[in-house]
């Protein structure tokens, strides 16, 4: 069929677009920049709680980390799945968690993604394919490796996604699973979310080599180190690397370079670090500012769209956490629940 | 024993929390031994998940209060290295719960190096482990698996119920020639008591009486040795004279002590917060069953355990997973007033 001058004139200017603006719909990437406030507003809603007493134990909120979660997750289905780490909620919320549940999580509530047995280090979504936060560092990783072998063997054309810090790299678990993975040519992408930091101890102090992504050579993969605070490039390598694992060609190593701005959990006083690099993130890089500005950039959005979707998300948080208060307490007499599964 | 400090009389005492005891046992233990290190994750300028190294960094270095990257199973197996070699390590879990990932150089190695080599070497390495639930941190970092280590011949293992006992504890497992491995209850880190100045020990396989009675003996370890003395506390008033033994050492168990006391009293009731089934009180229990205290009994042995269940995050199906002062009441009256 013909096309007119006009339409073929957008598809050329199309063509020399960035990808990610190739790639999705103007909705999509805005449903995109909804996600990433979505996670901040409720990690500083969950954090809020936490201050009130509503929540107990302790957290460890992703604020500053939004952009790896949401561009990872762009290039997934709900069929695909992740793995994810103690730092998860982002993770879970860009999978397609509904945050109702996940604060009635926190808040230990019959209603909770877990009825209340596991709390912010366990939030899952099995139905939307998160298998599941970890308190164990590098737990997930094969685990994400074993939900790849799954899919090739099962044919289901799934990819496995495994979410981790760059603490984790210095578990035996990490090596173990990415020769495994390698080997077997697995559908499987590695996502090292590099925020600087194990607790309190530097990458430099704690790795032998400069960057995560370096360890990739050592299990024959592709390792790639992008700036994780820029969404569109998180969701080019996502999607390469997702590709890649569809097409049967093995697993990849992402190494997004991103920072936390809190503390590690909530008992942190920030010793390891200084107030000047804390600033410095949050000012001159912070993930939805710079994405902000990209979408304005290319017209993907104005103020009255970005004030829109603020308002929206503050409504979907005020009312999650009504949701959570309301919600039922499990009861004492089903505590030995789901130890093991009941035979009929 | 090779070791530079010598057991001193116990000089005056203050009140410190259980985490302070500790740090102050690991200083005197760095000023007394060169060969002493601290190894685990973020124990230096962290100052340690629970902030039980604090600042020693500052006082001994880096090169002796030591940061591990996240890597417990190399971590533990360097301290085995360290200390079968020379220095004498001390080891930090951030929680009891990543032993898990520990286990094969505990259990194969640490433990059965000295005997598989025929003596020729001894492994003189101290394993900190914060244990227990009660925080909310749910079924990853709120376990207490002291029984799986107490299975093992060629460790040591020790529960101090007190900051006295946190602190002497910790100096005589710094001294012993053997691998010992210390539970912390994180809930006792902010437990005050009165601790001596100066380096005294407490022996490692000796329980305490912490309360004389007649009519039943509870067997408590760790945080239920003073829920145990509050029950008892109250169970006087009702005129049930309870006696309360704290174990403190689970390996190598004092037989003696608990015997003694249940051809006392002819009542048993071991409470321990680890899963009830094929746990502490149930060696303590066939340890009882054995000895000439059986003649004695008149009333079936009960242990109150952990529930079989992980750990759950809501904090009231957590509080249920382990006993609680009110069971210990209603095992002991039911014990006593011949219920069962
Ligand atoms: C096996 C294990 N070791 C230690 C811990 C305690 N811990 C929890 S998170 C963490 C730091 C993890 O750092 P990183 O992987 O970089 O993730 P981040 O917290 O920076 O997101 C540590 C040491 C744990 N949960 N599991
Ligand atoms: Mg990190």
């Amino acid at each position: 069929m013909a096309r007119s001058t006009k339409a073929r004139g957008q598809t050329a200017a199309k063509a020399n677009q960035p990808f990610l603006y190739r790639h999705y719909t103007p909705e999509q990437l805005r449903e995109a920049l909804r996600k990433m406030y979505l996670i901040r507003r409720f990690e500083e809603g969950a954090e809020e709680s936490y201050m009130r007493g509503l929540i107990h134990g302790t957290m460890h909120l992703s604020i500053g980390q939004e952009a790896s979660a949401v561009g990872i997750c762009m290039a997934l289905t709900d069929e695909d799945q992740i793995t994810s780490t103690h730092r998860g909620h982002g993770h879970s919320i860009a999978k397609g968690a509904d945050v109702k549940r996940m604060f009635a999580e926190f808040f230990g509530k019959t209603t909770g993604y877990c009825r209340g047995r596991g709390g912010s280090m366990h939030i899952a979504d099995v139905t939307k394919g998160n298998l599941g936060a970890n308190g164990i560092v590098g737990g997930g990783i094969p685990i994400a490796v074993g939900a790849a072998l799954t899919a090739k063997r099962l044919g289901t054309g799934k990819v496995a996604v495994s979410f981790f810090g760059d603490g984790a790299n210095n578990e035996g678990a990490f090596h173990e699973a990415l020769n495994m993975a390698s080997i077997w040519k697995l559908p499987v992408v590695f996502v090292c979310e590099n925020n600087g930091y194990g607790m309190s101890t530097s990458v430099a102090r704690s790795t032998a080599v400069p960057n995560i992504a370096d360890r990739a050579a050592a299990y024959s993969m592709p390792g790639v180190i992008i700036d994780g605070n820029i969404l569109s490039k998180v969701a080019e390598a996502a999607n390469e690397a997702v590709e890649r694992a569809r097409l049967g060609q093995g697993p990849t190593l992402i190494e997004c370079k991103t920072y936390r701005y809190r503390g590690h959990s909530k008992s942190d006083r920030n010793r390891y670090r200084t107030k000047e690099e804390i600033e410095q993130w949050m000012t001159q890089h912070d993930p939805i500012s710079l994405y902000e500005a990209e979408l304005r950039e290319f017209g993907v959005i104005d103020e009255a769209g970005i004030a829109a979707i603020r308002a929206d998300v503050e409504r979907e948080i005020a009312e999650g956490i009504e949701y959570a208060k309301a919600s039922p307490a499990p009861e004492i007499a089903d505590l030995e629940q789901d130890v093991y599964t009941e035979l009929a | 024993m090779n070791v530079a400090v010598e057991v001193k009389a116990e000089t005056g005492a203050r009140e410190l929390t259980y985490a302070q005891a500790i740090q102050e046992a690991m200083a005197l233990a760095m000023e007394a031994d060169e060969r002493v290190v601290l190894m685990g994750e973020d124990i230096g300028v962290y100052g340690g998940a629970f902030q039980v190294t604090g600042n020693l960094v500052e006082r001994f270095g880096p090169e002796r209060v030591i940061d591990t990257p996240i890597s417990e199973l190399g971590g533990a197996g360097v301290a085995v290295g360290a200390a079968v070699t020379g220095l004498r390590p001390i080891f930090e879990f951030q929680f009891s719960d990543f032993a898990t990932l520990a286990m094969e150089q505990i259990v194969n190695q640490a433990a059965k190096m000295r005997y598989m080599l025929g003596g020729a070497v001894s492994v003189p390495v101290v394993m900190r482990f914060p244990a227990g639930s009660g925080t909310g941190a749910a079924a990853q970092h709120s376990q207490s698996l002291e029984a799986w280590f107490g299975h093992v011949p060629g460790l040591k293992v020790v529960q101090p119920a007190t900051p006295h006992d946190a602190k002497g504890l910790l100096l005589a497992a710094v001294q012993d020639p053997d691998p010992v491995m210390i539970f912390e209850h994180k809930l006792l880190y902010k437990m005050k008591g009165e601790v001596p100045e100066g380096f005294y020990t407490v022996p490692i396989g000796k329980a305490a009486v912490r309360r004389e009675g007649r009519d039943v003996t509870i067997v408590a370890t760790s945080i239920m040795v003073q829920k145990a003395l509050d029950a008892a506390a109250t169970l006087a008033g009702e005129g049930i004279d309870a006696e309360v033994i704290d174990l403190r050492t689970i390996r190598p168990m004092d037989r003696k002590t608990v015997v003694e006391s249940v051809k006392k009293t002819s009542r048993l009731l071991c409470v321990y917060e680890g899963v009830k089934t094929l746990g502490v009180g149930a060696e303590i229990s066939a340890m009882v069953a054995e000895s000439e205290a059986f003649d004695y009994l008149d009333a079936p042995i009960v242990r109150l355990g952990g529930a079989e269940t992980p750990i759950p995050y809501n904090p009231d199906l957590e509080r249920a997973t382990v006993p609680q002062v009110e069971n210990i009441l209603a095992a002991a009256r039911d014990l006593v007033r011949g219920a069962r």
